[in-house]
């Protein structure tokens, strides 16, 4: 398990410098900022001046390095807007994000696990039919949209819920109704299909034919071995929850990281964007890292590989 | 008894016999491409140029409706029906694209990964790792950040979204696909590697690009109207379904259908793209068809 735990590690710290290069690449390498940053009337000067001020100025490979270390030390620079570093700004909107991913991803497994268990043991029967039905639904609806119609529905309409801003439970089912459904979706197909190949193995039959009551053999024996697949998704989607973030804390005026990382870019903030980004791509790094580890524990042919 | 004439055999006698998990919903797509194709001669008003006499009309059925704006007009008098079939014309066209380069992209690099395999493999799937380790929304808000936002910025975006899934998949068929026997069997024949990737190894892995590809249009669509609607994709006035959705959202309240309509086209053209998929992959994916074969033994 040592040796499981230290080369997941190694191949995290690897990806994490990945990332850190993959933003550098997308803001370096796909425009000049300081360019974008001034107005149209600007004088060379003036814009080999902010080039200057910026860094931009020199080679390449050492404004990478600068900003590597930038990263390691946790230094994106100082925010045009607020005048403050910009880690910090982001650090503290993190807790937001991570509320609102989090209670998105509760909802989800509450709501697709059960689903997809039914689905599969009804397999053909209404109840599959309604749940698949519910799952190709969702799984074309885009978020943003999903968000709009609940606004109009539940809070315009009905006036049941606030429409906007953080703070008490009411102020978060929309939003994670909003970020959650998506994800609960491709999650109940998976459960029914990771449920449906368990059925069809031969400990389940021998399960049934030792006389165990159906949810025995259901929720005891193959719930417990389609659980890979299915954390395997919950892992990678968390990822999807944090992208989906973005758009859902736009919607709802959610103070999180993601409206942060997407107003910064209209006022060109850059070090805010780069702060933003790296900080939720870190995020999904360390749930990944998780998952894994919690992979090592459940299924220990995997520790082997 | 080899896999490879098993499935060969019954190929042309499957694939005579369209099912209807395919017919069905390719219909809504084709149609969905058909308005977008003919978008300049079946569109009743300007999606650009709007009335401002008829601002903000609701659809014809309800009472205030007007009976030459069936969907509604919207805050700039706009008819928007016809900005929803323009619309459909934007969204496809850059899906569409995003996904032919995406999808020739990755599939190039994953057969020639796969085959080759060695220090170009390893590098590869590092380079996979490290993208799919991502939140795409994010990538592409910092490269939108820096590029700006334009159609041409955001076909690269995309297609940058979408070659990694082509790359994984093809490079693991290719990988095993390698060591067949009639694969070894046209080296030893002396084939030349152009000759033994295009003859024998792309014939093998178009079924899965077909279906994966056709899953990427509807995630494609999802992913440019959400980037438009938040204002990093598709500019005003240029109509698309994202960014009418995100001038909507501002006077929902006032007019429901404004959002309402963009919405529910997106849904219903990314749920026949799926669908379509889910019966694509039915239909010619070699490993489903040997997957439900098993499932009958």
């Amino acid at each position: 398990m040592v040796g499981y735990v230290f080369r997941k590690v190694f191949h995290t710290a690897f990806v994490a410098f990945g990332v850190a290069t993959l933003v550098f690449a997308a803001l370096r390498l796909s425009g000049d900022p300081a360019a974008t940053m001034l107005p149209g009337d600007a004088s060379v000067d003036e814009l080999v001046a902010l080039r200057r001020q910026l860094g931009l100025d020199r080679p390449l490979w050492l404004q990478y390095l600068a900003f590597l270390g930038g990263a390691l030390t946790g230094d994106f620079g100082t925010s045009f807007r607020h005048q403050q570093p910009a880690l910090p700004l982001v650090l503290e909107r993190l807790p937001a994000t991570l509320e609102l991913a989090g209670a998105a991803l509760v909802l989800a497994v509450a709501l697709a696990l059960p689903l997809g268990i039914l689905a599969a043991v009804y397999r053909g029967r209404i109840v599959d039919v309604v749940a698949m039905a519910f799952a190709v639904v969702g799984q074309a609806t885009p978020y943003f949209w999903m968000g709009i119609m609940l606004i109009l529905v539940v809070s315009v309409e009905l006036g049941w819920l606030p429409t906007s801003g953080r703070g008490g439970v009411e102020r978060l089912i929309l939003p994670a109704i909003t970020l959650g459904t998506h994800f609960a979706a491709s999650l109940a197909r998976l459960t029914r299909t990771s449920m449906l190949e368990v059925f069809g193995q031969q400990f389940v039959t021998t399960a049934r034919a030792k006389g165990l009551s159906e949810w025995s053999v259901v929720l005891g024996h193959t719930l417990k071995n389609a659980a890979v697949p299915i954390i395997t998704l919950i892992g990678l989607q968390f990822g999807t929850l944090l992208g989906g973030a973005v758009v859902t804390e736009t919607i709802f005026a959610w103070p999180g990281v993601g409206r942060l990382a997407v107003q910064s870019v209209f006022v060109r903030d850059y070090p805010v964007v780069q702060a933003g980004v790296f900080v939720l791509a870190l995020t999904f790094v360390a749930i990944n890292l998780l998952v894994d580890l919690l992979y090592g524990v459940l299924d220990p042919r995997i520790r082997r590989e | 008894m080899s896999e490879a004439v098993a499935l060969a055999v019954p190929a042309p006698a499957r694939r005579r016999n369209v099912p209807w998990t395919v017919v069905l919903p390719a219909i809504p797509v084709l149609l969905a491409v058909l308005l977008a194709g003919l978008a300049p001669w079946i569109a009743p008003h300007s999606p650009i140029s709007g009335d401002l006499a008829l601002r903000l009309k609701p659809p014809v059925w309800q009472e205030a409706g007007n009976a030459d704006r069936l969907l509604g007009t919207d805050l700039l008098g706009r008819d928007l029906l016809s900005r929803l079939i323009w619309g459909a014309r934007v969204s496809l066209l850059i899906a569409l694209a995003a996904t032919l380069i995406g999808s020739v992209a990755g599939s190039i690099v994953g057969l020639v990964a796969g085959f080759y395999r060695g220090t170009a493999d390893t590098v590869l799937t590092k380079l996979i790792d490290v993208q799919l380790a991502f939140p795409f929304v994010l990538l592409a808000i910092a490269v939108v950040a820096v590029a700006g936002p334009s159609i041409g910025v955001l076909v690269v975006v995309l297609a940058i979204g979408a070659w990694v899934g082509h790359a994984r998949i093809v490079r693991g068929l290719v990988l095993s696909l390698r060591e067949r026997d009639y694969v070894q069997a046209a080296l030893a024949l002396g084939a030349g590697t152009p000759r033994i990737l295009v003859r024998h190894l792309v014939p093998e892995v178009l079924s899965t690009i077909i279906v994966l590809a056709t899953f990427d249009v509807g995630r494609i669509i999802i992913l440019e109207s959400t980037l438009s609607f938040l204002g990093l994709g598709v500019q005003p006035p240029t109509p698309s379904w994202g960014s009418d959705l995100r001038d909507a959202a501002v006077y929902v309240r006032q007019a429901w259908w404004t959002a309402a309509f963009p919405g529910f086209a997106i849904m219903l053209v990314v749920l026949a793209i799926n669908l379509l998929g889910d019966g694509l992959r039915d239909w010619l994916d070699p490993r489903t068809v040997r997957a439900r074969g098993n499932e009958r033994t």
